[in-house]
């Protein structure tokens, strides 16, 4: 639809996933980061909220990150296009979108990129959208200024964008401003600016958060429709795991600023080698799991960014923790399985993991809700 | 209660699966905003459920549906505009002011955000102190101290916290601190409103560990609200589902979970995501169309026949109620006694699926009356 980028005969999400994912990714690659670093100058010295992050995407693919909130996930994406204050940022490392790199471009230089090249869909509908202009104004600047379109052109494509959002009476609703659209709707509209200009990459940060699930569910559905029209990547910012598992093509785990566990989606859940990743996974309630009283809670909290601790950053909580360099040395991103990076010194045995899989924690399976009669 | 000053000293156990709290029609309308506009916003609308001494009882259901609503009025912290609400015997729409003020001591209540619930001026000690001085409770000096520090040891915080302000906690501890200042009346119930919805995920298990461990310790008995099923479920005995006002389904975890009856619980189980790419990916959801309606205005007949995938014809012209549903009960029929221990209430759904029992929507009631004819 963006005319950017005609729909590659079907060649989507798996496709290319299978072609150009994991690093050194094929002729398919749209984004490489590489030592990825982001830092703001504080009252309390140097925070370092994103600590060398190399991870590159191919079109069409999903990557999600995740990890709790501070962990830097955010500020990784923001920091690509410099939608971070710099000063106090300070962005270092390179992120090339086909042969530029964008890290060493100028606000200036950046402008054609943001939200052009690279889209962005956050959290709160009513912070990324104005109260004070309509709908379909909100719609149509970006592509006005960066597709120079004629304002009637670009009406009749926020028109075809909002209907394929899923927003019904989409001719009617232009002329509407953000407060006459319910929760759900508003982030529709916010997702259909972030596709407006056709971008490479959508960055979608929690951008489902705030939604009640069946909207969720709505909109999660709805960005993996588009992404296979369209063939854009998708990164996925999330804290939720569920969500996660039904989306990604690749995960990145965040703690503290750094990855600490990357792999293919169906590796992570089914083999994770990372302290902090099992922990997550353990911590979790799962629909179903009717045998657990207690929740395998992770100790303590997750460190200040300006305060990181010696060694392992997770290594405070870690219960593992049986390498005497944990409380002094860095631990190298260690490959253990091909596409499959773990930061520890230690990886957890593929049979404890599996304890913490959701998928040995459900005792019965969910009623196939489609067959099942009404009073069963 | 007969002997005992509080539950928190009783022996728990004793008198567990004895009703507790008793809600019966439950009403709470607020006036719709605009000055010239007579109508009401039908926040809670006919609820009814029996809570068992010694449980947790979960309510679900998507933003707006009038879960808060619910804890609030059970606590005469909205006023109810109609219905029953029985505590231990005791009227509680019947208490006078002062009589209130003493009743609170029993019924307490966490908050959903940590922190915007505790006053940022004062200490953490006098925080769960002025909870203290309310009941006229642990007076004098040192009396008062030591209650204090026990209480912040209780939740998992060091005695040393007192002195601290909130802001230097993070939002875990800050919860634990809400905890703190709920028990300090040693109630019998908390009505624990989203309390981990604004935490990290690693630290939610540490919070429903520790609900958990409290339950079991002091004997308490939980409403808990949130609208993260999976959570839910964890910690539950038995689970409301609630839609726009009216609890649609009740029954115990396992059952809701395995053969939920109501169409709307069914969505709303298909629509989380499971941490488990293999089974996200397998999963049917049951698609909702549109959005939740308007409390000001809800549809005629059943309240979610306008979202709902099996609508049919007598949806229009009969108002639902909570009829028995499952093995063995087809048909319906009155609801059972639950005198004893209202655990053995069974299961119940309002959809007419299971039978047209409920009330006929009369031509009054709403515009679209024309489908109004009474219920066979
Ligand atoms: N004081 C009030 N005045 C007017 N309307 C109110 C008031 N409090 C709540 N409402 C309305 O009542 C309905 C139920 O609100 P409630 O806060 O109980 O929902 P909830 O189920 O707790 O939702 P959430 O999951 O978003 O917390 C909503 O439509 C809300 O806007
Ligand atoms: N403008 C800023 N100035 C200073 N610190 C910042 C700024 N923006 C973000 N941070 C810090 O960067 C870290 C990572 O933030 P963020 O990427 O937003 O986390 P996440 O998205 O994972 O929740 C946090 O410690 C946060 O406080
Ligand atoms: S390096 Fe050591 S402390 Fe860090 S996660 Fe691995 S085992 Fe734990
Ligand atoms: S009564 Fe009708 S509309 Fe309501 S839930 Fe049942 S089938 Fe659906
Ligand atoms: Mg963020
Ligand atoms: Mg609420």
């Amino acid at each position: 639809m963006s005319g950017q980028h005609p729909p590659a005969g079907g060649a989507h999400g798996a496709a290319a996933a299978a072609s150009g994912a994991g690093p050194d990714g094929g002729a398919d690659l749209v984004l490489s980061v590489r030592d990825l670093e982001v830092s703001f100058g504080t009252k309390r010295g140097t925070a370092r909220v994103v600590r060398g992050l190399d991870y590159d995407l191919a079109r069409g693919e999903t990557l999600a990150i995740v990890g709790e909130s501070g962990s830097g996930k955010s500020v990784s994406t923001l920091a690509l296009t410099k939608l971070i204050p710099i000063p106090p940022g300070r962005v270092t490392g390179t992120a090339h979108l086909g042969e530029v790199d964008l890290i060493g471009l100028s606000e200036q230089e950046l402008l054609p990129y943001r939200g052009r090249r690279i889209g962005f869909v956050f959290q709160d509908p009513m912070t990324s959208l104005n109260p004070v202009h309509t709908i379909g104004r909100q719609l149509t600047e970006g592509m006005r200024h960066h597709l120079r379109l004629s304002e009637a052109d670009a009406r009749d494509r926020a028109v075809d964008l909002l209907r394929q959002v899923g927003i019904p009476g989409a001719e009617h609703r232009l002329d509407d401003y953000p407060h006459q659209f319910s929760g759900g709707m508003r982030q529709r509209v916010v997702i259909a600016i972030g596709l407006s200009c056709g971008p490479d990459v959508l960055v979608a940060d929690e951008a489902t958060t705030a939604l009640d699930v069946t909207t969720q569910a709505q909109l999660v559905d709805l960005v993996g429709q588009l992404q296979a029209d369209l063939g854009m990547a998708v990164i996925w910012i999330t804290h939720d795991l569920g969500v996660v598992a039904g989306i990604a093509d690749r995960v990145l785990v965040m703690y503290a600023g750094e990855v600490v566990e990357q792999a293919s989606v169906e590796e992570l859940f089914a083999r994770p080698r990372h302290p902090y990743t099992v922990g997550l996974l353990a911590s979790l309630p799962v629909l179903g799991d009717f045998d657990r009283d207690e929740l395998t809670a992770i100790p303590g909290l997750p460190p200040s960014a300006t305060d990181l601790p010696p060694g392992c950053s997770f290594h405070p909580r870690c219960t593992f923790r049986d390498d005497p360099r944990c409380e002094h040395e860095r631990p190298p991103l260690r490959e253990v399985a091909p596409g499959h990076r773990v930061r520890s010194f230690y990886m957890v045995p593929e049979e404890e993991a599996r304890h913490a899989a959701a998928s040995e924690r459900v005792a019965v399976e969910p009623p196939d809700v489609r067959d099942q009669g009404v009073v069963s | 209660m007969s002997s005992s000053p509080a539950g928190g000293s009783g022996a728990p156990g004793e008198r567990v699966g004895e009703p507790l709290v008793e809600v019966e029609d439950l009403e709470v309308h607020f006036p719709a905003g605009g000055r010239r506009d007579r109508r009401v916003v039908r926040a809670v609308d006919g609820v009814s459920f029996t809570l068992a001494r010694g449980e947790t009882f979960g309510l679900v259901g998507e933003s707006g549906c009038g879960k808060s609503t619910t804890g609030l009025a059970l606590l005469r912290l909205v006023e109810p505009t109609a219905g029953r609400v029985h505590f231990d015997g005791t009227d509680v729409r019947g208490l006078s002011r002062r009589d209130l003020r003493a009743w609170r001591r029993r019924a307490g209540m966490i908050f959903q955000d940590p922190y915007a619930s505790l006053d940022p001026r004062l200490p953490v000690g006098e925080i769960v102190g002025e909870a203290l001085d309310i009941h006229d409770l642990h007076q004098g000096k040192q009396a008062r101290r030591a209650r204090i520090a026990e209480l912040l040891e209780r939740v998992g915080l060091a005695a040393a916290a007192a002195d601290r302000y909130p802001h230097e906690f993070s939002g875990g501890q800050r919860q634990r601190v809400g905890i703190a200042r709920a028990l300090a009346g040693e109630p019998d119930f908390l009505v624990c409103d989203e309390p981990i919805a604004a935490l990290d995920v690693s630290i939610q298990a540490q919070v429903m560990n520790l609900l958990a461990e409290l339950q079991r310790d002091l004997g308490l008995t939980y409403l808990f609200i949130a609208h993260d099923l999976a959570a839910v479920q964890h910690v539950s005995d038995r689970i409301a589902v609630m839609y726009l006002g009216r609890i649609v389904e009740l029954a115990d975890r396992a059952t809701l979970y395995r053969s939920p009856q109501h169409p709307y619980t069914r969505a709303l189980l298909s629509a989380i995501p499971v941490p488990d790419p293999v089974r996200e990916r397998q999963r049917e959801r049951v698609p909702l169309v549109g959005d939740v309606p308007t409390p000001l205005d809800p549809p005629s007949g059943c309240r979610f026949r306008t979202r709902c995938p099996e609508v049919f014809e007598a949806c229009g012209r009969v108002d639902p109620v909570l009829q028995p549903v499952g093995p063995g009960r087809e048909g319906g029929g009155a609801l059972p006694d639950v005198g004893s221990d209202p655990r053995a209430q069974g299961h119940l759904a309002a959809c007419l699926l299971h039978g047209e029992t409920g009330r006929p929507v009369e031509r009054s009631d709403h515009r679209d009356a024309r489908e109004a004819a009474p219920a066979g």
